[in-house]
């Protein structure tokens, strides 16, 4: 739907000490949230330094937004925002004069910067809090800075690393929701690392999968979590006369706990199970058409 | 009647998108030096860091107005303390500033691990060392040099003649110059070598008074011997004695020392140590600063 914002070709990133740490990366990022899946080691990081010019690759071409990340990494930087993975707040110094200050790092006047800290620390949830020293937050609210901060100058992109880290499962559903309105509400495209699937599956639009520095796959995430030929059928009480009676009739089925995962490849099927359910008097509390997780496609 | 929205009311406008200038990384690295060496007095930051900063002042002031006004009031015939001496008299206040103030400048950044928050935006590395170079270097001048001015006005009030004050002036504000770059090169690299909590300021005060005493028993040894030249080299081990060496040579002042450097050699190798010292200290807080992010 749009020009690509971040594009690697043949990318060969290989330390002095002979570490190849990204091997003929090609990639190719388009507007919205998109995850980049590896596990440590993989080359994630050197990758967001390489997009932010930070880093000069040993071989291969690299563009964000349009422009060379070998020589035009200050003007790439003007218009990225980035979230690291560490801890990066001073303790002594409060979230609104954080931002502001790294605002004017950012190139905006001061004025500016003021008023755009004000609005990106409501967007991200810190109010009141906001004129604290830094050093009394909770991780989550550290989280939140670290990520104002990334978006105070208005950034067309962010690239975050692992913002979900130490944050409990709540605090990590608010973070992905933040992230998600990133993308929708804010108009700002993300980058978003992580090493669990599970959370990019529901947050991003596509997935860059790397291992070892190389790409293992690269999909929208509506391809990845297409629909399967498998309904999950779930009864009031026990499944497992309708289990039977399905086999009975030929209809594959697999007993996943209290629910029945029926193969409807074929259409007729879902005749049978409503057949078998008023034969057996069980009421029919749910079908549900499955989904594949990303856990399945990349494990497999 | 209308309907109208109760005063104060806080209205969600969704997200706006910022469209005004942005400034570019001169800009950056303008701001940077100015918030260093603002910060450096404790200004922008919170009440209680303002203080050692301005006490610190206060006594590198206060000794340049008191002589001032003795000079007038018994009519000296000279200043009791030259503009090349005063900052060495007065050097503890300035070691004690450079302490507090070196570690602030970069050991915070990191300590906490800033930096790359710096490095994420369009200011390079080296830019980023320059400003926080140019901006310590410049409180130490003003620190440096305030007092210097304050003993001028001072010596004018006193009606000394004007043509005597005015070299002394010069070389005055210079000596400050060449002192305040080389400390802040110094304090700078110490600072950003010791990031961890207190131990900076130690760091920087232990070793400048460490190298103060090594240039002391050297210089003693030296003289009693009878060997001057190597008293007068001995002045390269401490940054106030360098700058010493540099007024006395190529600023063609008077040295503090009872066995100063002597002849043109010897100041040109005063002057060539005071640059190589500012341009390994930058050398190295590149280097330093390169491995972070």
């Amino acid at each position: 739907m749009s020009a690509s914002l971040v594009a690697t070709e043949a990318l060969t990133m290989t330390y002095a000490g002979g570490v190849t740490a990204l091997a003929d990366l090609t990639v190719d990022v388009r507007s919205g949230v998109t995850g980049l899946v590896g596990a440590n080691g993989a080359g994630k990081s050197t990758l967001l330094k390489i997009l932010l010019g930070l880093l000069e690759p040993t071989s291969g071409s690299v563009h964000v937004l349009g422009l060379d990340a070998r020589g035009e990494g200050p003007a790439i930087r003007e218009r990225v925002g980035y979230m690291p993975e560490h801890d990066c707040l001073p303790p002594d110094v409060s979230a609104t004069e954080f931002c502001v200050h790294l605002g004017r790092m950012s190139g905006l006047p001061t004025t500016a910067a003021r008023e755009r800290t004000a609005d990106v620390l409501r967007h991200v949830g810190l109010y009141e809090e906001r004129y604290r020293p830094m050093g009394g937050y909770s991780t989550g609210m550290k989280q939140r800075v670290k990520l104002a901060q990334a978006l105070v100058h208005d950034p067309d992109l962010v690239l975050l690393d692992e913002p979900t880290n130490g944050l409990d499962p709540a605090g990590r559903d608010d973070m992905l929701d933040l992230i998600r309105r990133i993308g929708s509400d804010f108009g700002i495209s993300a980058v978003v690392t992580s090493h669990l699937l599970g959370e990019l599956e529901r947050t991003c639009d596509a997935v860059v999968v790397i291992d070892g520095g190389r790409l293992l796959r690269q999909s929208s995430t509506a391809d990845v979590t297409a629909e399967t030929p498998v309904v999950a059928v779930e009864v009031d009480g026990d499944p497992s006369p309708l289990a039977a009676r399905l086999a009975e009739a030929g209809v594959e089925v697999e007993a996943r706990g209290r629910l029945l995962h029926v193969d409807v490849a074929d259409p007729a099927a879902y005749d049978v199970v409503r057949d078998a359910c008023a034969e057996l008097g069980l009421g029919l509390v749910r079908m549900e058409r499955q989904r594949h997780r990303m856990v399945e496609v990349f494990s497999s | 009647m209308s309907e109208q929205a109760p005063a104060g009311a806080i209205h969600d406008i969704g997200y706006r998108h910022y469209d005004g200038p942005r400034l570019g990384a001169s800009y950056v690295r303008r701001s940077l030096f100015v918030d260093t060496a603002r910060g450096a007095f404790g200004l922008g930051r919170s009440g209680r860091s303002k203080v050692v900063p301005f006490v610190l002042l206060a006594v590198m002031c206060g000794p340049a107005v008191v002589m001032g006004i003795v000079t007038g009031y018994f009519n000296l015939p000279t200043l009791p303390l030259g503009y090349t001496e005063y900052s060495f008299a007065l050097q503890v206040a300035v070691v004690i500033f450079l302490g507090s103030q070196a570690p602030v400048a970069v050991s915070r950044d990191l300590r906490f691990r800033v930096a790359p928050l710096y490095f994420s935006r369009p200011i390079s590395r080296e830019q980023y060392v320059q400003a926080k170079y140019a901006g310590l270097a410049t409180a130490l001048f003003l620190l440096l040099a305030l007092p210097v001015l304050l003993l001028f006005v001072g010596a004018l009030l006193a009606e000394l003649p004007l043509d005597d004050q005015l070299g002394g002036l010069a070389r005055g504000l210079a000596g400050s110059a060449v002192l305040a770059l080389v400390l802040a090169g110094i304090g700078l690299v110490i600072a950003a070598l010791t990031p961890r909590r207190g131990l900076g300021v130690a760091a920087v005060v232990g070793v400048l008074l460490v190298s103060a005493g090594v240039q002391g028993i050297v210089r003693g040894l030296a003289e009693e011997f009878g060997n001057d030249t190597l008293a007068g080299y001995a002045g390269l081990l401490n940054p106030f004695t360098l700058v010493d060496g540099v007024v006395a040579g190529p600023f063609g002042g008077d040295s503090v020392l009872g066995t100063p450097p002597t002849g043109p050699a010897m100041g040109a190798v005063f002057a060539m140590t005071a640059a190589a010292v500012v341009m390994a200290s930058y050398g190295i807080l590149l280097l330093r600063f390169r491995r972070s992010l």
